[in-house]
C-alpha cells in the first residue's frame, strides 16, 4: 500500500506532468486564462487519465507486449505486436474520451454543460498520450497505473488551476507590450517550475 | 507562385507555430537540452508534417465530416510509427534520448493543427508546401532554444567541447539553470519577446 501511495504522491509532486515533463503545455497555456475553465478541464484530464491509463496497461500487458499473446496458446508466445504501440494507445484514449462524453451526457448534464467544448480536446493532450507512454516504459503493473494516471491528473489540475490564479491577479501590472499574454506565462510558468524543483529532493 | 512562397515562410517569423499559434509547446521544451535531440526531432516534425499534410489534403473529399479527427489520428500514428521504428533503426543512441517524445508527435498540436487548419480545405500541393513551413518554423524556435541551451548550460554544441569546463581545468562555469527544464520556458519567452519587439502586430491586447 505504502508503495503505491508514495507513487501517487511521486506522480502528483515530483514529477508534475505540466512543470516537469511540459506535457499537455498547448492547453495549459491557452486554457489558463480563468480559474473556472482551468478547474474544468484538469477535472476532464483527471478523469480521462484515471480512466486510459489502467485501460492500456491491460491492452499492453495481454496484447502487445513481448509475448503477450501467450494466453491464446504456444503459437503466439514470440509474437511481438509493440511497434503498434502508439496506434493502439491513441486509438484507446479517443475511444475512451468519446464515451466519457457521452455517458456524461447522458448521465450527468450538469458536469457536461460545465466541461463542455474541453472533453473533445483532450484527445490530443499530450499529458494523457504521455502518461501512457510513460507507463509502458516504465513497466507498471495494473495498480501501479492507476496510482500513476490518478496522480498525474491530479498533478496537472493542480499545475494549470495555480497558473490560471496567477493570470487572473497579473491583469494588473504593467507588462512590457512584447511580452503581454504568451510571453509572460512562459516566464511565470518557468518560474513555477523552479518552485516546484523543490519536491525533488524529496526521497520516496 | 508568389502565394506559394507565402504559404511556405509565414510560418518562420510571421506566423510561427510555437510563438504565435501557441502550438507543439510540450515537445520544443522537453528535447531541446542538446543540439543532436533537437535536429533529429526537427527532422523527424517535419517529416510526419509533409505527409500528413499531404495524406490528408489528398483524401479529404472523401473524410465525413463527423470522424474526421478519429481518421486525421490514425494517419499521423501510423506516420509516427515509421518515424519512430527508423530512428530505433539508424540513430539508436538518439531515439533513446528521445523516448517517450517521438511516440509524443501524435499529438504534437502543430501536426493536428495544420491537418484541420489547412490540408482539409486546400490542394496537395499547397498542403506539402504548408507542411515545409511549418516544420521549419518549429525548428527555428527548437534549434535557438538547444544552441543557447547546450552552449551555455554545458558549454559544447553537437557533444563537441566549446568552452572548457572549469570542473575540467578550463575557465567556463556552466550555467545549471539552462539544462533544467526552467531554462528552455524563459529562454522561449525571450525568443517570442524579440520576434515581437521586431513584429508590433503580434503583440497581444488583453
Amino acid at each position: 500500500m505504502e508503495h503505491y501511495l508514495s507513487l501517487l504522491v511521486k506522480s502528483i509532486f515530483v514529477e508534475n506532468m505540466a512543470l516537469a515533463f511540459f506535457l499537455g503545455m498547448c492547453s495549459f497555456l491557452a486554457v489558463s486564462k480563468k480559474v473556472d475553465t482551468a478547474m474544468g478541464l484538469g477535472a476532464a484530464v483527471v478523469f480521462v487519465l484515471t480512466i486510459t491509463c489502467p485501460l492500456n496497461n491491460i491492452l499492453y500487458t495481454y496484447l502487445l507486449k513481448e509475448g503477450a499473446l501467450s494466453w491464446l496458446g504456444a503459437d503466439f508466445a514470440s509474437s511481438d505486436l509493440s511497434f503498434l504501440t502508439f496506434l493502439t494507445l491513441i486509438g484507446t484514449i479517443a475511444a475512451s474520451v468519446q464515451v466519457v462524453e457521452m455517458a456524461l451526457d447522458k448521465y450527468a448534464p450538469a458536469l457536461y454543460s460545465s466541461l463542455g467544448i474541453f472533453l473533445p480536446l483532450i484527445a490530443v493532450n499530450c499529458a494523457i498520450l504521455g502518461a501512457s507512454l510513460f507507463m509502458v516504459e516504465r513497466d507498471y503493473n495494473f495498480a501501479e497505473s492507476i496510482a500513476y494516471g490518478f496522480g498525474s491528473g491530479i498533478g496537472w489540475l493542480l499545475a494549470i488551476v495555480a497558473l490560471a490564479a496567477i493570470r487572473e491577479k497579473m491583469r494588473y501590472s504593467d507588462v512590457p507590450p512584447p511580452l503581454r499574454g504568451l510571453g509572460i506565462t512562459f516566464i511565470v510558468t518557468g518560474l513555477m517550475a523552479i518552485g516546484f524543483m523543490a519536491f525533488a529532493g524529496i526521497q520516496l | 507562385m508568389a502565394k506559394n512562397k507565402e504559404v511556405l515562410l509565414d510560418p518562420l517569423f510571421n506566423e510561427n507555430p510555437i510563438a504565435l499559434q501557441v502550438l507543439g509547446i510540450c515537445s520544443a521544451l522537453a528535447v531541446t537540452t542538446k543540439m543532436e535531440t533537437a535536429l533529429v526531432m526537427s527532422l523527424a516534425v517535419i517529416v510526419v508534417l509533409i505527409f500528413s499534410n499531404l495524406t490528408i489534403s489528398l483524401i479529404r473529399n472523401f473524410i465525413p465530416p463527423s470522424i474526421r479527427i478519429i481518421v486525421q489520428l490514425t494517419i499521423i500514428a501510423s506516420l509516427v510509427i515509421i518515424t519512430d521504428q527508423v530512428l530505433k533503426a539508424f540513430v539508436y543512441e538518439t531515439a533513446k534520448q528521445l523516448s517517450v517524445f517521438v511516440g509524443l508527435i501524435i499529438t504534437n498540436c502543430i501536426v493536428m493543427g495544420r491537418a484541420e487548419a489547412f490540408a482539409m480545405q486546400q490542394g496537395p500541393v499547397k498542403s506539402v508546401i504548408d507542411g515545409i513551413g511549418n516544420g521549419l518554423g518549429y525548428s527555428i524556435v527548437l534549434i535557438f532554444v538547444a544552441f543557447f541551451r547546450e552552449l551555455f548550460g554545458s558549454g559544447s554544441l553537437f557533444g563537441v567541447q566549446l568552452l572548457p569546463l572549469a570542473t575540467e581545468g578550463g575557465w567556463y562555469t556552466p550555467n545549471g539553470l539552462l539544462v533544467l527544464s526552467p531554462g528552455a520556458f524563459f529562454l522561449i519567452a525571450i525568443f517570442i519577446w524579440i520576434v515581437r519587439a521586431f513584429k508590433p502586430d503580434q503583440i497581444e491586447e488583453e
